[in-house]
């Protein structure tokens, strides 16, 4: 550790996406950032707010309005040696770009046995609560998690954010960078001006205890949290483990957890059929029945398409549903 | 025909006199002949090819026959520092590029190391329909974008004119003005769908006006002519005009060539076209066969004579079966070679499962295992 005081600013999570882009487009020419109203806009969500301004329109690429065009061309970019960072407006909007990412994206590596490689970042705002029209509320992000040759990140803090971006980018592989808007602005944390990286496929431990395991990511973070404080005042002592990299998954820190606590709850805003909780299950199924003392529970969205807003806040998980699973599971 | 073969860009008529008012292309006498070797080649391979699939050798393999002239005259016109971005069609115009036989059998024979063309500015074959024509605007931008004096030259079918991403990938073209040259393979047949039921433009060309670039109809199995539109439109790549402002309809550097011509086989080995077309038109079409149209030009003009045409006929096969042997010689990839490049790293999971793997093999065999 460095005894240099570090600088830092005090950023929201978007705001942590626009210092990381920035930070790793100083460092490194060949990271550029493309997508719709991404330039002189600076992003529907302002997300690459001013970039426009100090990289110029050659890094930041307003395109024309077609979302296998950004990830298809970003794909020849990334073969050719660029590092691009195609931004698709709303997660809900990327299902035209499904095709280049899984038959393209994920698979060049090993289809030219390691002559091409496509270092590239999609970046998309993901996740619902925040009140928008049909299509822009979904979580998918089991679809890309169960595509080998992609890896899959959800930040649940500004912190986070720019370590896990700057990580992706430097990754020499795609990488699905999922945003959960809901709290794009929800709260601010100190963000280190100097670039830094957290590694992929490490999982964080955001409270320790005993009692029972709860597993989750991205904006589900918040409310397990203080689901766990609200039973904590009943003295079941939870351990809250943020995901961050969905894959690879970090099986190690599931397993450490659990084996201590025999007991978990799986929460994530994705519908629960063929959602990652059912993956996570079964890893520790194979891993570590001999430790399990209760059925685990899954506290996820429905096996419905996502409501428009005005039921949306009962198809959310949230602390009440959380807390809920997590007495289930520890009185089991 | 849905066009008149007068609207066709032409240097030498069906029987391989130069029409009139055609400009012979800039090309040697060796590279002329060497235009001619490669179409024999390619048209010997693919024979082979077909042979080697019947007799179990191969599996599914999608033949050229009849599409030598569109890809050997394209693929000539390159500079040495220029790209391919092929569909699956292209080994032909791969072959000129340096991609050697035996790779393209290894390929078709299942092994993913056939399509790795180390050193080679040749991407891997793209299966799914047009995806590779936003691969080729993408690093055509990249190349701009670095300042070097590349061009992308892109494959694809007519098919391919009807898939979103052939527009996305033009359209993208147009308005960042990108060094490439889109090449549409027009063989008439989308495997069993004419090309009248792609599209109710007159020309596939002609869609180049919607992305604000030129577009270029020409015989495409006429090798002369294919070598001057695409030597034209590489040029005019490398060389953007000023165009003054950015207003639409001013990208110069991209253009969009539609290469009339006719696939004399079936889609892939596993297709049987005498289901959707009929034998007479598959003759009128071979009376346009490029490879006699070449050589009854280059005997014309004293490049050629029955010596040297027998010559290249011998030295075609033996290099062909030279690659056959080499492709089979090959030792088959390992079963762990599947679990290498999914990441730079193998991941631990993917470890675990390579050893999983190994572990089987182990107890039980690769017999009692592949049974």
């Amino acid at each position: 550790m460095s005894t240099q005081e570090t600088s830092t600013q005090n950023l929201t999570l978007v705001q942590a996406v626009r210092d990381g882009l920035k930070s790793e487009m100083e460092r490194d020419d060949d990271v550029l950032v493309l997508g719709e109203d991404v330039g002189e806009n600076g992003g529907v969500f302002r997300a690459t707010e001013g970039l426009i301004e100090e990289f110029g329109g050659d890094r930041v690429i307003d395109t024309p309005l077609a979302e296998s065009g950004i990830v298809g061309t970003s794909i020849g970019m990334a073969a050719y040696g660029l590092r691009p960072v195609p931004e698709i407006q709303f997660s809900g909007f990327m299902y035209p770009a499904f095709d280049q990412i899984v038959s393209h994206a994920a698979r060049l590596r090993t289809r030219s046995r390691g002559r091409f490689t496509c270092p590239m970042v999609v970046r998309a705002p993901y996740g619902g609560g925040i009140r928008a029209p049909e299509h822009h509320a979904e979580s998918k992000e089991a679809i890309y998690v169960h595509e080998a040759g992609l890896k899959v990140v959800v930040p649940s803090t500004p912190y986070d954010t720019k370590g896990l971006l700057a990580a992706s980018i430097r990754d020499p592989d795609p990488v699905i960078f999922l945003e959960p808007k809901l709290i794009y602005r929800a709260f601010r944390e100190d963000v280190p001006e100097e670039p830094y990286t957290i590694d992929l496929g490490e999982a964080a431990v955001r409270r320790e205890g005993d009692d029972v395991s709860v597993f989750t990511w991205g904006a589900m973070t918040r409310p397990t949290l203080e689901a766990a404080e609200s039973v904590a005042e009943d003295g079941i002592d939870c351990e809250v483990v943020d995901m961050r990299t969905l894959s690879p998954m970090d099986t190690e820190t599931i397993l450490e957890s659990f084996k201590k606590s025999g007991r978990a709850v799986v929460v994530h805003e994705a519908p629960k059929t063929g959602g990652l909780a059912g993956e996570i299950t079964a890893t520790i199924q194979e891993e570590a029945l001999y430790y399990q003392e209760a059925p685990i529970e899954r506290v996820t969205g429905f096996d419905v398409p996502y409501p428009l807003y005005a039921l949306e806040d009962y198809y959310l998980p949230e602390d009440t549903r959380i807390e809920d699973a997590i007495r289930k599971t520890v009185e089991a | 025909m849905s066009t008149s073969e007068r609207d066709w860009v032409r240097v030498l008529d069906e029987d391989g006199t130069v029409v009139d008012g055609a400009t012979v292309p800039d090309l040697d006498d060796d590279s002329l002949v060497e235009m001619y070797r490669s179409m024999r080649l390619a048209r010997h391979f693919d024979g082979r090819a077909v042979s080697l699939q019947r007799q179990g050798r191969m599996g599914t393999y999608p033949p050229l026959s009849g599409q030598e002239a569109a890809q050997i005259g394209s693929a000539m016109a390159l500079d040495e520092g220029d790209w391919i971005v092929p569909s699956y069609r292209e080994h032909a115009a791969a072959y000129v590029r340096g991609v050697g036989l035996d790779q393209t059998l290894r390929y078709w024979m299942g092994d993913e190391r056939g399509n790795r063309h180390a050193g080679l500015n040749v991407f891997p074959v793209a299966v799914p329909i047009a995806t590779q024509v936003l691969h080729a605007t993408g690093a055509a931008m990249a190349a701009d974008l670095a300042g070097e004096d590349e061009t992308f030259l892109c494959y694809f079918g007519d098919g391919a004119t009807s898939e979103g991403d052939f527009h996305e990938g033009l359209n993208f073209a147009g308005v960042f003005d990108v060094p490439a040259v889109f090449f549409c393979n027009n063989n008439q047949w989308a495997i069993s769908v004419p090309r009248e039921k792609q599209t109710a433009s007159a020309t596939l060309a002609q869609k180049a006006n919607a992305y604000g670039f030129e577009g270029v109809l020409v015989d495409g199995m006429d090798p002369l002519a294919v070598y001057q539109v695409t030597k034209d439109a590489v040029a005019k790549a490398k060389r953007p005009e000023e165009s003054g402002d950015d207003a639409p309809g001013r990208a110069t550097r991209p253009t969009l060539i539609e290469a009339v011509q006719y696939r004399f086989g079936a889609h892939t080995t596993a297709d049987d076209p005498s289901v959707y077309r009929d034998d007479e038109e598959v003759e009128r079409w071979k009376a346009k066969d490029p490879i006699p149209r070449l050589e009854a030009f280059l005997r014309e003009r004293g490049i050629l004579d029955d010596e040297a045409v027998e010559a290249i006929g011998t030295a075609i096969k033996d290099e062909v079966a030279d690659a056959v042997e080499a492709a089979e010689g090959t030792e088959r990839p390992a079963p762990a070679d599947m679990f290498d490049h999914v990441h730079a790293d193998r991941t631990e999971r993917i470890d675990e499962q390579a050893a999983h793997l190994d572990r089987l093999r182990e107890r039980y065999g690769d017999e009692e295992l592949l049974e």
